[in-house]
């Protein structure tokens, strides 16, 4: 009847536009900053001296919380039946199959109930491509120039996107809000906590690095195809190069000032100063890339420069090239089923994920969509079964790192989220079922210990600023 | 002929049978002779000659059928070279009969077949009062042996991505359908003053009123694409206006009038996934189809993505997770959708006399851990094999074997 999603996406040049194990040593994983940490500016401000946009993110005050009697799934490769958890202070304090009661402890009685972390979505457009979905809510692609990496999500970032709350009731607890695939390098990706806020400020992951937007294949040329290029793949590889030979020229000139402070400091430029972090291994490229041999141009192109690429989104072919992802150390985010839409998505199979993982890469489940946010369990569900019934032996411990862990680490913060293991950072969901059941629903949700969701409790269903007055209020119908 | 050239005869034994028409049924038997069902239930007698397919342990249904598709319309969604749903240049083209577009040889046919969806809805894809949908079955050599019923309605848009077609304002949408349906019916009473130019000039060209002629008599359903309830709301003013015989779809806020609607025998289709709030649909909520089917609302489910119309049954899954009875979500992927377009007499249920589109499921078919064993479509088995099984057996072991 109408157009799917998809291709809608495909249209505006969104995203889907038209859109472990050995290789985990190999990738630089520095540790993020604990989640008491102030936004870290040591690295970040080599060309200022003042913070930048620094997060003001606060832990919510609020009761331990000792969820008993629920099936306990880690993400460490533990199941634990009829087991506890202890949330205090924002941190996990405690998991297994005893765990102590604390005085003063809001008991959750998990009979019958899964928890697990948690989920992450590492691709996500929340916020920048807010409903309702008007041209004066796109702010997902800076489409004027096909290079903007001087460009920052959280500048578009709407707090009070309604979308986010279906988000986080579906269980997200963190995302990564990335500009659009309209551009070559489309600008800085935002690493928010999900949660009712004011300001994108108090969202900002307190301690993460920046993730860098780059796109490959169909997007870029369409976009830029009549208005003055790149029109070929070869000119997009052209496009990525002459930017990052600036960016090198530039940061050359910035370390050395840096070393000394002799002098007046080179010229300030957002655009090199973007990706001279990227050249220091201190932003973390997010590359769309849908095809298998645009992927090996990528990593040639990374090697030429000296940067990781640390996750390929979408590639929809990371199979065929499963072993060389594996090699390099770079994680794959990929839909369970999502192909057709453009060209180079129509070779997406449903094995993806699971070939990914046997092969020793590490494979996780992204949305880029507010649809598919709600649900990044069930879509976890269908790679993994489908793996399955392939022949591909996949667990759940692994397909629940899919949407947990694994992106944990495709943003660099999975020594602080991602397991349920003591010292973490309280990011819960306790699910009325299996979450890989169609039937499973997330029933609470806390982030940073704070429940900022509770199926059952209207005082816990955040609503924003827009859905007030104007969008039926839930259970008015009955 | 081709069916008389591939008779055969086929038990499926031992399974859950889920008749939809009825109860269902345990260890039972369903019998498919020249592709139709000749019996159902415990106490069928296999013929010798029978091959069979052993379902204990299995859950067995009819096929699954989609509405929300343009599936054989489409091949690769943003490469217009491969997209035959939309008739440019007239936003009204009610003569626009999408049949002759359908690309038998779409790889999304397979694709979806095999995961258990064996009739679907081809649908215009875009513009106002877009043409006439069309139903297949997702097996055939041709498309006249893909056709099931052609026209099934004819489809205009009444959401705001229509609101040109009027002139910028939903109103301005609403007094042009009247025009163009009095207009119809005026030509159909002067068509000799027509011939002969003595008429002033009709709201649209002579094929197009004609073939909403059949609308106009109630024969032919108006399939409205309306989801905010002020919208829903003048489809069903437009529709008592001109004794219509209406489907709902899209129907996002239609659980607002869910009462109304069952009171005017308006059935819905309904994705139960849409929960995205928009201007066109401010109320959109998951519980849409629960409270519609609760109401007496006879329901369809569809998954409106044409290359993943295979994901019907986890819209149909999620619908029963916020409200469904789990039989109504069956029925409403089954029987209902076979009903609304008018073929409920053929499809649709496990029934004596049916075509025998059958599907053997490993468990509840609405659930990921289940697999598809075997689809039959017509009282032919389909072989489980797609493109993307083909890829996926190139690619399992790298380096590929070209």
């Amino acid at each position: 009847m109408r157009p799917p999603l998809s291709l809608l996406l495909a249209l505006t040049g969104a995203c889907a536009s038209a859109s472990k194990g050995t290789s985990a040593a190999q990738a630089p994983a520095p540790a993020a900053a604990p989640p008491s940490a102030p936004a870290a500016a040591k690295s970040e401000s080599t060309s200022v001296e003042r913070p930048q946009y620094p997060s003001t993110y606060t832990r919510h005050p609020n009761p331990p919380v000792l969820i008993r009697n629920a099936t306990i799934m880690t993400a460490t490769g533990q199941e634990i039946p009829n087991g506890s958890i202890l949330l205090k202070d924002g941190r996990i304090v405690a998991v297994g199959a005893k765990v102590d009661a604390l005085a003063g402890a809001v008991v959750v009685d998990g009979s019958g109930k899964y928890v697990t972390p948690g989920l992450i979505d590492d691709h996500s457009h929340l916020g920048v491509y807010a409903a309702p979905g008007t041209d004066a809510e796109s702010d997902g692609n800076e489409a004027t120039t096909p290079v903007t990496a001087e460009v920052w999500a959280e500048h578009s970032f709407w707090p009070q996107d309604p979308q986010i709350p279906l988000a986080i009731a579906g269980g997200i607890t963190t995302i990564q809000a990335l500009p659009g695939s309209a551009n070559l390098i489309g600008g800085r990706s935002a690493i928010l906590k999900l949660i009712p806020a004011r300001t994108v400020q108090e969202m900002k992951f307190p301690g993460a690095r920046y993730g860098l937007k780059m796109a490959c294949g169909e997007n870029p040329k369409r976009v830029y195809g009549r208005k003055g290029g790149p029109s070929t793949r070869m000119g997009n590889m052209a496009g990525y190069r002459a930017a990052f030979i600036q960016a090198e020229a530039y940061r050359r000139r910035w370390d050395a000032w840096n070393k000394d402070h002799k002098g007046d400091p080179p010229e300030r430029n957002l655009r090199s100063e973007s990706l001279a972090e990227v050249l220091r291994g201190n932003m973390y490229v997010q590359n769309h890339c849908y095809r298998a041999d645009e992927m090996a141009q990528m990593l040639d192109l990374a090697h030429e420069f000296g940067f990781k690429i640390r996750s390929f989104h979408h590639a929809v072919e990371a199979y065929k090239i499963a072993d060389l992802l594996a090699r390099e150390g770079t994680s794959v985010s990929v839909w369970a089923d999502w192909w057709g839409f453009k060209e180079e998505a129509m070779d997406g199979i449903h094995e993806n994920a699971a070939l990914n993982q046997v092969a020793g890469g590490r494979p996780l489940i992204h949305s880029d969509s507010p649809s598919g946010i709600q649900r990044l369990n069930q879509e976890a569900a269908k790679a993994m079964y489908y793996g399955q019934r392939s022949g591909i032996p996949v667990t759940r411990d692994q397909a629940l790192r899919w949407i947990t862990a694994n992106p944990a680490w495709a943003l660099g913060l999975d020594s602080v989220v991602g397991t349920l293991e003591p010292g973490k950072m309280a990011d819960v969901v306790v699910w009325s079922g299996d979450p890989f059941s169609v039937y499973g629903k997330a029933v609470q949700v806390y982030n940073d210990g704070w429940l900022v969701y509770d199926r059952n409790d209207p005082a816990h269903q955040p609503r924003t600023d827009f859905e007030l007055g104007q969008t039926p209020a839930p259970g008015s119908d009955r | 002929m081709i069916a008389l050239l591939l008779a055969q005869t086929i038990a499926i034994t031992g399974g859950t049978v889920y008749p939809v028409s009825g109860p269902k049924l345990e260890n039972a038997t369903v019998l498919i002779r020249d592709g139709r069902i000749t019996a159902v239930g415990a106490a069928v007698t296999v013929p010798d000659d029978a091959t069979r397919i052993d379902a204990r342990g299995k859950w067995v249904t009819p096929g699954l059928i989609d509405g929300g598709t343009q599936l054989g319309l489409t091949e690769i969604s943003a490469v217009n070279a491969t997209n035959e749903g939309a008739l440019r240049g007239s936003d009204v083209a009610a003569a626009f009969n999408v049949a002759e577009g359908i690309n038998p040889a779409s790889t999304l046919i397979p694709v979806t077949r095999i995961e258990g969806v064996t009739t679907t809805l081809a649908a215009p894809a875009s513009g106002w009062l877009s043409g006439q949908a069309v139903l297949i079955d997702l097996d055939g050599a041709t498309i006249e042996q893909m056709l099931i019923r052609s026209p099934v309605g004819i489809v205009v848009d009444l959401s705001e991505g229509s609101k040109s077609a009027g002139g910028g304002s939903r109103a301005g949408v609403a007094q042009r359908l009247r025009r163009v349906f009095s207009d119809a019916l005026e030509y159909s009473r002067r068509r000799a003053e027509y011939t002969r130019a003595q008429m002033q000039q009709l709201a649209a060209p002579a094929a197009d009123l004609e073939a909403l002629l059949p609308v106009l008599r109630g024969q032919l359903p108006l399939i409205a694409f309306a989801n905010r309830k002020s919208d829903i709301e003048t489809a069903l003013r437009i529709g008592r206006e001109f004794k219509l015989k209406l489907i709902l779809a899209g129907a996002q806020e239609a659980w607002m009038i869910a009462p109304q609607l069952a009171a005017a025998g308006v059935p819905a289709l309904v994705q139960p996934l849409d929960n995205i709030p928009s201007y066109d649909a401010l109320g959109v909520r998951y519980e849409n189809a629960a409270v519609l089917a609760k109401a007496g609302v006879k329901v369809a489910l569809l998954e409106t993505d044409t290359h993943n119309a295979r994901d019907l049954r986890q819209q149909a899954g999620n619908a029963a997770s916020y409200g469904m009875t789990w039989d109504q979500a069956l029925r409403a992927v089954t029987l209902s959708p076979a009903e609304i377009f008018g073929v409920g007499d053929r499809y649709g249920s496990l029934d004596v006399g049916k075509v025998a589109n059958v599907v053997v499921w490993s468990g509840d078919p609405f659930e990921f851990t289940t697999a598809v064993e075997h689809v039959f479509i017509r009282g032919k088995e389909i072989p489980l094999r797609s493109r993307q099984t083909e890829l996926f057996e190139r690619y399992k072991k790298l380096p590929p074997q070209y």
